[in-house]
């Protein structure tokens, strides 16, 4: 039993009623012995936990909350809003009535339709051997629950909203998401992990996502922590036959992050796209660790993560690419680029593609480099000014990633989210 | 009668780049209205120089001064000398994908203006200007949609430059070897821009390897580079005199010189 768990084991006891209390006090219990990851771990050995580890954190209140508008999307077809992890319907706008469509809280579900919920969640996320995501199972009590019926196809996006806030003492929350996009159904989902202010807290976050035969599935994480926020968050895919599912992160937030996106081709002839930016300042640390798991033959992976670090910040990537002995015709290709702003910034890039299988197309490689001197002096020599010409140039390297965002609004957003990280960046903000 | 100030006055400009002494006193002046040519073969100093005058940091200047309208131009950083109205057209253009040529340049005009007092222009009128200028250089619309010389040509991207200087209107642009790579259709282009740019009010300095730009561009005093100082200077006529000779007598001549 660690310090952590000790100190989180009374709050535990007091939440563990309810339903799936055998699954929790299980999870809990392997919590306990696995401990928070250290960097003794391989999988954690660029990130430290240890800050996290010595704070004390309480279940964050049931807090009141000003105006939404600065994180809400102007055209989503459903907005649901979680204040320290709870639903909060008043700050909500439900979902369209869709038949055979469940667009909700997941404590509602589990109430209302425990049986589609629970054919699913905690089944594909590891919460054996990974000590987060057997946390957060262990207080698994709210968060998205979507569920599209056969052939189901939703235009807009459904918008997940996670706040925290934190006055007092440091809150932790452990969102948990379930994605069911039943066969031939087609949605986008955008979770967005904010801060109210600059408070100190922990979200852990689980997604998983489970796509049926030729299920389209966009999903968009948007992490804007506080700058004092310690983020830990899986994103876990089941695909199924045919199916696509296209991933978009920025992380932008934080004083901690680690991001998981895990895919796994359960069947043949899907495809994954995993896109990622990172961008750092200051102290901040953010990881990013992918797994794109072929397991079966003939599924296509495209995978292109940027970083942006500047100041004393840190950058980790680190992305596997799994081709097993059956997945014969894979096709796979992964990129992780790094523009490193200062000196003193770092960058951990590790790229890994292991195959077992012999007729295959896979090609991966890692690049780190500096603000081209030339474009520099190009820019300046106009009348730039040199952090704008900085800031212009940054841009311009992040922007693919922003212009690989396909809808317009969302895009826009992303766009300011980028631009408002870059210095002197307020004139040049329609360089897109 | 008194001389008024030229524009521009070098005196015994020394430079160099990672210890190594590329310019060795440089003497220049060049007065509003004025065309000069510097000539010289490779590694005499020519696009050096062009870049001392523009503000590159690579070089450190270690002796000499340059006076730009009678003030210190070594004192303003590349982004000053912009707004002191200095421009050069680069022998290679840089390429930026992910910024638009227009924003780009509009956001370096509006920088220029900001930085003078002067009203900035809206994207609907600064388009109104572009395409204006554009046709001085028989730019093509679908170059706006592009990013700052991405994918563009060698001539496109010379053409580009010509098109900034247009925009930008500075009072001394220096053309550093803007001639290299151009068919001669291009060439022809591009020197009628630049032709159509000539005015009492502005200076400029043509850097070339060949007398065949100096048939287009037509200058008032033609300058020969060698080891990093001007070693003849003269009329039109000394190109052509070069172009029989080669540059074999001037740099043997500067090896002869004590």
């Amino acid at each position: 039993m660690t310090a952590f768990a000790d100190g989180l084991r009374d709050q535990f006891a007091l939440r563990a009623q309810g339903p799936l209390r055998l699954l929790r006090e299980a999870a809990f219990a392997r919590f306990a012995k696995l401990g928070l990851p250290t960097t003794q771990d391989e999988d954690w050995k660029y990130t430290s936990l240890a800050p996290l580890a010595q704070m004390p954190f309480e279940p964050g209140a049931a807090a009141a909350i000003g105006a939404i508008d600065r994180w809400t999307l102007a055209d989503s077809a459903a907005r649901l809003v979680f204040v320290n992890g709870k639903h909060r319907p008043e700050l909500s706008s439900p979902a369209p009535r869709l038949r055979g469509a469940f667009i909700g809280s997941l404590a509602v579900a589990l109430a209302e339709r425990p049986d589609l919920v629970e054919r699913e969640l905690a089944r594909h996320a590891d919460d054996q051997r990974e000590a987060l995501t057997a946390l957060n199972t262990a207080f698994l009590e709210d968060g998205a629950f979507i569920h599209l019926p056969a052939g189901m196809v939703l235009e807009a996006p459904i918008h997940l909203l996670y706040l925290s806030t934190a006055p007092g003492n440091p809150a932790h929350s452990h969102p948990r998401n379930l994605i069911v996009a039943g066969a031939n159904s087609q949605a986008t989902v955008v979770e967005t992990y904010a801060g109210v202010a600059d408070d100190t807290y922990f979200t852990n976050a689980v997604t998983e996502v489970v796509l049926g035969e030729n299920a389209h599935l966009h999903h968009y994480k948007l992490q804007e922590e506080s700058a004092r926020a310690f983020h830990v968050a899986l994103t876990q895919v089941r695909h199924g036959r045919d199916s696509r599912f296209t991933s978009h992160s920025v992380a932008l937030g934080a004083a901690l992050a680690r991001n998981d996106v895990r895919a796994r081709f359960a069947s043949e002839g899907s495809e994954c796209t995993l896109n990622g930016l990172y961008m750092a300042t200051g102290k901040q640390h953010l990881d990013n660790r992918t797994l794109i798991d072929h397991e079966s033959p003939r599924c296509t992976s495209r995978e292109l993560y940027k970083g942006v670090l500047d100041g004393q910040s840190r950058g980790v990537f680190s992305g596997r690419v799994l081709v097993r002995q059956d997945a014969q015709k894979t096709d796979a290709s992964q990129a992780n680029k790094n523009l490193l702003l200062s000196d003193d910034a770092i960058v951990n890039t590790k790229p890994q593609l292991e195959i077992f299988a012999d007729d295959v197309k896979c090609a991966h490689g890692a690049a780190v480099g500096q603000l081209d001197e030339n474009a520099l002096f190009y820019l300046r020599s106009r009348g730039i000014g040199q952090e704008a010409a900085r800031s212009l140039l940054t841009y311009a390297f992040a922007s693919e990633m922003v212009n690989l965002v396909p809808l317009g609004p969302l895009r826009a957003r992303v766009r300011d989210l980028v631009t408002s990280k870059l210095p002197a960046f307020e004139r040049l903000k329609e360089a897109a | 009668m008194t001389r008024t100030e030229p524009m521009l006055r070098v005196r015994d400009l020394h430079a160099k780049v990672a210890g190594k002494e590329i310019l060795r006193g440089i003497d220049l002046e060049v007065g509003a209205g004025e065309v000069h040519a510097i000539m010289g073969p490779n590694g005499s100093g020519k696009s050096t120089f062009a870049q001392v005058l523009a503000g590159r940091e690579t070089f450190e200047v270690t002796k000499g001064e340059i006076l730009y309208q009678g003030k210190d131009l070594l004192a303003l950083s590349p982004e000053e000398r912009a707004v002191a109205g200095i421009f050069m057209a680069f022998q290679y253009p840089v390429e930026i994908p992910g910024v638009g040529n227009l924003y780009f340049l509009r956001t370096a005009l509006n920088a220029l203006r900001k930085r003078r007092g002067e009203e900035e222009l809206d994207a609907m009128d600064f388009l109104a200007l572009a395409k204006q200028k554009m046709k001085l250089v028989a730019m093509d619309e679908s170059f706006t949609g592009r990013s700052v010389n991405e994918g563009f040509s060698g001539g496109e991207k010379k053409r580009n430059e010509i098109f900034q200087m247009a925009v930008l209107d500075p009072r001394l642009a220096i053309l550093d070897e803007t001639d290299s790579g151009l068919d001669i259709d291009a060439l022809r282009t591009v020197a009628g821009g630049v032709n159509g740019l000539r005015s009492n009010d502005r200076a400029m300095i043509v850097i070339t390897h060949y007398q065949r730009l100096l048939e287009y561009i037509v200058p008032d005093r033609v300058h020969v580079m060698s080891g990093g100082r001007i070693v003849r200077s003269g009329g039109r006529e000394l190109a052509l005199e070069l172009e029989r000779t080669g540059y074999a007598q001037v740099e043997g001549r500067r090896e002869a010189a004590p």
